[in-house]
């Protein structure tokens, strides 16, 4: 039985395995079919300043091993969470970390700010895939100033850990790495969606509300993989990987291409209780590699 | 109500038609507690094309024999895969999912059950369990033609059944909504499963004359559970999931233009 502890920065971890925003609720929708306190982590939905009513239906399309979303950040807003979710959810014994999202700087900043007291939120994933309403609506994370300038001032008042997740729909992901890295992040997570689309040829109409929407599921692994092997190149900071892991060999490919952790997304819909079996076949794989603690497999690609 | 991930056995596969299969799966296990109007989120293996559960209505639960059955229709790869599985094989499934048709408190109520194509799938289940309690059930069943309208008999041991075909091929000619019976009787309760323009008109008669009516809703799913919002209908009360808050919904609380 190999060791499957692991910290990234000061959070610990009772396995690398954890689930992703957006595609696990709070947790709480899960715990029917298996002990959520097992994984290592939950990233809770994306969670912005007010109130947020999210896109119109519909807000998915199925794609060739994966699917669209244009769910649009649907979420009670921060308060909500803090007065009627977190109480829920507080005693889970595993990691709760919250997604944040935002549409300026200032939603940022408050957001993260009424979350850095509450005891049992270790940490925050800063969600900079959301457009920048005062520049027109490009993603904060798509140009290295505007990735670096969020992470600068949400660094200055949230004392936790501080994960950035970054968006692949960029020319290099690295260099937006290297620059939240220098404003104080303390880790990055990728990939976030990548941006597609789908139509219905019989009605001659895009399928989503909001025509394009953010692609998940296997068919992104490749891209994830090669995104998450290049920016732990880059970068001295933890690495937590996803995109389309499915099962233990895909979660494991991810760690030995650079990624600490990983989170699981869509794979949760078609099988609620994958990532307890991810974690299972980890532990078989250190097992039968010899590995003592899953830490051996962190970068141990031959290349 | 507890959730399960539970592989059914298929017990008996019956092709109604080319396009409709009825399946009765059953357990080694006793089945979960099901209510009328839930669904199960139906993993579809063996299929290119066909990445995430498809939603499929509890079409009728026999405790006695551990039976549950499921009613497809054919419309893409994921239900012709699970139309054609043989005897002997398993679904998984995740189940009981979503809520359920209410019951009137007064056993004196009238009700009517309006279906129209697949839409009939959650209707026997909900008359045979009004039947149960002491209800006198009315089926009104709408269909393209009379080959479209299934087993008929399973709802005529329950109750009253009215039929409608837009070719005229079977009880009285054209849409659900222009049966003669919705002009010579009034009905407290409506309950309505099918096209969307055909809940709508349904929902449109109810209103007129003053019934509750509910509503299944169909819209498109990804993880079946609340997780994902992906499948919400604008509510009086904003975006709710249809797989958690429905399928079936009060038409008092949809946003619908009817
Ligand atoms: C709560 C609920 C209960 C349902 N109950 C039943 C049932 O008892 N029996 C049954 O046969 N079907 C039922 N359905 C519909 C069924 O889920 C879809 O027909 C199925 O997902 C289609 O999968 P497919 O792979 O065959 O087709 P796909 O290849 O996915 O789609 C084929 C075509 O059908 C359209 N389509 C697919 N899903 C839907 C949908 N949900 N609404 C409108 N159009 C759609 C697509 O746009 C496409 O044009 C139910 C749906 C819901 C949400
Ligand atoms: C329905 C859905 C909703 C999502 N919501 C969020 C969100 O609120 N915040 C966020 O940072 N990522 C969100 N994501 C992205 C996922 O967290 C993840 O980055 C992406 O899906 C890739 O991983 P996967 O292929 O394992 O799903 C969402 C994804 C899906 C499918
Ligand atoms: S299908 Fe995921 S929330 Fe309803």
């Amino acid at each position: 039985m190999g060791n499957l502890n692991i910290n990234i920065g000061k959070l610990q971890l009772k396995n690398p395995v954890m689930t992703a925003s957006g595609t696990f609720g709070y947790g709480t929708e899960y715990s029917d079919f298996m002990d959520i306190s097992r994984i290592g982590g939950i990233f809770v939905k994306g969670t912005t300043i007010r109130e947020r009513q999210g896109n119109p239906y519909p807000r998915m399309a199925e794609t060739p091993s994966g699917m669209l979303n244009a769910v649009g950040l649907q979420n009670k807003g921060v308060d909500y969470f803090i007065n009627h979710i977190y109480p829920e959810i507080k005693h889970i014994d595993t990691n709760i970390i919250v997604n944040v999202s935002g549409s300026t700087i200032e939603d940022y900043i408050e957001t993260a700010e009424k979350l850095n007291y509450l005891e049992n939120i270790p940490a925050i994933e800063l969600n900079i895939s959301c457009p920048n309403v005062k520049e027109g609506g490009m993603a904060f994370g798509t140009t290295c100033l505007s990735a670096a300038q969020v992470v600068k001032e949400v660094r200055r008042v949230y004392k936790n850990e501080l994960i950035v997740k970054l968006s692949p729909n960029v020319t290099d992901i690295s260099e937006i790495a290297l620059a939240v890295e220098a404003e104080g992040a303390d880790s990055v997570s990728l990939i976030n969606t990548l941006l597609g689309m789908a139509i219905n040829a019989e009605k001659r109409k895009p399928i989503l509300s909001t025509i394009t929407g953010g692609l998940s599921g296997p068919a992104v692994k490749p891209i994830a993989l090669r995104m998450v092997w290049q920016v732990a190149q880059a970068v001295k900071i933890p690495v937590i990987g996803l995109g389309g892991i499915m099962n233990a060999a895909d979660a494991i490919e991810f760690m030995l291409a650079g990624a600490t952790a990983i989170q699981i997304g869509t794979a949760n819909f078609i099988d609620p209780t994958v990532s307890i079996k991810v974690i299972e076949g980890i532990n078989d794989y250190l097992d039968r590699h010899g590995f003592q603690s899953v830490r051996d497999i962190v970068g141990a690609l031959e290349v | 109500m507890k959730k399960y991930m539970l592989d059914l056995i298929i017990k008996e596969n019956k092709q109604l038609s080319d396009q409709y299969s009825l399946l009765i799966l059953t357990s080694p296990e006793k089945l979960p507690e099901i209510l009328p109007g839930q669904f199960a989120e139906v993993r579809v293996d063996g299929s290119a094309t066909t990445f995430l559960r498809r939603p499929i209505s509890i079409h009728y639960v026999d405790y006695e024999l551990n039976e549950l059955w499921l009613l497809i229709q054919v419309v893409g790869d994921g239900t012709k895969k699970m139309a054609e599985i043989e005897e002997g094989k398993s679904l998984n499934m995740l189940i009981p999912l979503g809520n359920s048709f209410s019951t009137p408190s007064n056993i004196d109520s009238k009700v009517l059950l309006v279906g129209g194509g697949c839409g009939v799938a959650p209707l026997l289940y909900l008359g045979a369990h009004l039947k149960k309690i002491g209800f006198e059930v009315n089926f009104l069943l709408g269909a393209r033609s009379k080959a479209d309208l299934l087993q008929l008999c399973e709802y005529e041991r329950l109750g009253n059944v009215f039929t409608t075909t837009e070719d005229g091929s079977y009880g009285e000619h054209g849409f659900v909504t222009q049966h003669s019976v919705l002009n010579s009787s009034n009905f407290d309760y409506i309950y309505t499963c099918g096209p969307t323009p055909m809940m709508k008109a349904v929902a449109n008669y109810a209103l007129k004359t003053s019934a509750n009516c509910e509503v299944s809703l169909e819209n498109t799913m990804a993880c079946g559970i609340g997780a994902c919002l992906c499948c919400v209908t604008d509510t009086i009360e904003g975006h709710v999931c249809v797989c958690t808050e429905g399928p079936v919904f009060n038409i008092t609380k949809l946003k619908w233009e009817i």
